[in-house]
């Protein structure tokens, strides 16, 4: 290219390492989730800014502020809607990444650390989509948030006080707007524009993109290097263009929801949790709130945490699934806990279950902490199972819990969402 | 050799005033870290008392206020009415003994309509249901609903929105006799 401005060269080529492993160009090696999040964090910011021009973050206003923005805004409700679906697919894509991390063993030394970060943002993802979701000051918001932060009453001890800080009060309000408010334009943001560049610079620092361990463990993979300019940049481009242009044909197709002005006097009738906790409030149907709010979310977080720590049978391979027998101890997992976590959703609604045997005992005991023994016991069953009967390293084994809880918590929330309507009622809806 | 001895000797008076001099400077590090930690610990305190949840100004009549219900006589028993304004139930029993009850599910604060016929309060979030009393009939909730302070004075109930009663089940002490 010629004539080409030198500043392209010189700040591509500063993010970028001038030659890349020609096999991390491959697709399906990262789908590239990584950059489309950025370019959604990006976009989101963006059309934030807009918004703020707009939006009225006062109880008495808030609703009727969208409602100018649709109605007398030149694409307001268009800008709204990218900030909308722009604030899911980024959920979506997040955890899509999270997981192609894990699936292809992208987390083990030394990029272990950078797994940790990768949770941080992940989080701040979730929080950021959860205050943001109080803003629009509808029926849906205010009962969803009421409901969530409700959980936080069942934490010993400082859990009502943790929940009447969150809300600046007992219930949400004026106060809870403002609080939002503040942490989803600015505390958010600025964390996320913290740990997005050390997150980027750690993948660099930890040797790029993961390969397929060689049995020399050459650098550079099989087929050499490659310049970054054009190889890559293109291809990131075209990336980040199509999901821009994605994004923007489905918000003007779709509209993001706008329910009837919040009632604090009438919760509607279901009154669902975020989509992306939703899973959670399905568990709360079955289990005490403790455990399914706080005991069970806890662990699972710190799991997460702990997973590259773990003591592994071997280091990253790079190869998805870790082997052919992962990939088929994967499968029969994935079926088994598709079959298994519907029917035990349908029993326990239709019989009384654990309660119902025990009725003497407390409930935090009954519903919570025999449930809970026996899913440890189950989960602690079905690794040694499986480990034993595939001889699998425990790379595959714990892959396979893995598989197994993740496919619980899609049905889960593929049930709550989808089979549940008024009253909780199992049936089919929306 | 006697400038070597010199700069021994030299070495041996540093060392043993630096000997007698760490102890102070232990004593100073310790006394910084002391105040440090006080320090951090007035800090976390003014951060909580910064974001202490505060009363949003009460209007007369409204919740958070003293609320004048009525007189006894203009509720029937086994009945139950709605203060919207004051977000709470005044439910009248049997034996003409009053309870003034929060209309927030003990669940997870959803808001409770008054079924008539069912005479239950059903929780439209997830199906928790109570009693007149408030007493929990139907899980999710382990609790039942709180209750506002209430004492009828001249012959007309008063409900003091401000104060909150929670408890965990329903005890006949806490009804207020007419």
């Amino acid at each position: 290219m010629k004539n080409k401005p030198p500043v392209f060269d010189n700040l591509i080529l500063h993010l970028h390492p001038r030659t890349i492993p020609k096999q991390t160009l491959k697709f399906t090696l990262t789908w590239g989730l990584g950059g489309m999040a950025l370019v959604l964090v990006l976009l989101l910011s963006l059309t934030g800014i807009l918004l703020m021009f707009v939006y009225e973050p006062i109880s008495e206003r808030a609703y009727e502020s969208i409602m100018t923005l649709h109605e007398t805004v030149l694409f307001g409700a268009f800008i709204r809607n990218i900030h909308h679906w722009s604030g899911n697919i980024l959920v979506i894509v997040s955890f899509l990444h999270l997981l192609r991390v894990y699936f292809t063993g992208a987390f083990h030394s030394p990029r272990r650390f950078n797994w940790i970060i990768g949770l941080g943002l992940f989080f701040l993802v979730l929080v950021s989509n959860f205050t943001g979701y109080l803003l629009s000051w509808d029926q849906l918001s205010y009962w969803a948030i009421t409901i969530c932060t409700g959980m936080l009453d069942y934490i010993p001890g400082i859990g009502t006080d943790l929940r009447m800080m969150i809300l600046g009060g007992n219930e949400v309000g004026a106060h809870t707007l403002s609080i939002f408010f503040t942490i989803h334009i600015v505390i958010m943001p600025i964390s996320l524009f913290l740990f997005m560049p050390y997150h980027f610079w750690l993948v660099r620092k930890t040797g790029g993109v993961i390969l397929p361990l060689l049995s020399n463990d050459k650098q550079g993979g099989d087929d050499g290097y490659v310049p970054t300019i054009p190889n890559l940049t293109t291809r990131e481009l075209a990336m980040g263009l199509g999901l821009i242009a994605f994004v923007m044909v489905y918000a003007t197709i779709f509209d993001a929801p706008l329910g009837v002005r919040a009632n604090p006097g009438l919760s509607p009738n279901p009154t669902k949790a975020p989509w992306f906790f939703i899973g959670i409030q399905e568990m709360l149907i079955h289990f005490h709130p403790l455990l399914a709010a706080w005991v069970i979310p806890l662990l699972i977080t710190l799991a997460l945490i702990i997973l590259p720590y773990l003591r592994y049978d071997s280091g990253s391979t790079g190869a998805w699934f870790c082997s052919r027998k992962g990939q088929r101890m994967g499968i029969v997992t994935a079926i088994i806990s598709l079959l298994v976590t519907p029917l035990v959703i349908i029993y326990s609604s239709l019989f009384p279950f654990f309660p119902g045997w025990l009725p003497n005992i407390p409930t935090t005991i009954s519903n919570g902490l025999i449930p809970f023994m026996v899913i440890i016991g189950v989960i602690t069953g079905f690794y040694i199972i499986m480990k034993k009967r595939y001889e699998a390293s425990n790379n595959e084994a714990i892959q396979t819990l893995f598989i197994l809880i993740l496919v619980a918590y899609v049905i889960l929330t593929v049930i709550c969402y989808y089979f549940r309507g008024p009253g909780m009622e199992l049936g089919f809806f929306q | 050799m006697l400038k070597h001895k010199k700069h021994l000797k030299q070495n041996e008076e540093l060392q043993s005033t630096s000997e007698s001099g760490s102890s102070r400077r232990n004593f100073l590090r310790k006394l910084w870290i002391g105040l440090g930690i006080l320090a951090l610990i007035e800090f976390v305190g003014v951060v909580f008392a910064f974001f202490k949840p505060r009363k949003p100004p009460v209007k007369e009549g409204n919740f958070g206020s003293l609320i004048e219900a009525g007189t006894v006589e203009s509720f029937d028993p086994e009945s139950v009415t709605a203060f919207i304004r004051g977000k709470f139930y005044l439910s009248r029993l049997k034996n003409g003994g009053f309870l003034a009850i929060s209309r927030k599910c003990t669940h997870l604060g959803c808001t409770l309509p008054w079924d008539s016929e069912k005479k239950q309060f059903i929780c439209p979030c997830h199906a928790s249901a109570f009693d007149i009393t408030g007493d929990v009939v139907n899980p999710p909730a382990s609790r039942a609903l709180d209750l506002y302070e209430t004492y009828i004075e001249n012959s007309v109930v008063k409900v003091n929105t401000e104060k909150v009663i929670k408890r965990t089940g329903f005890d006949v002490n806490q009804v207020v006799k007419s």
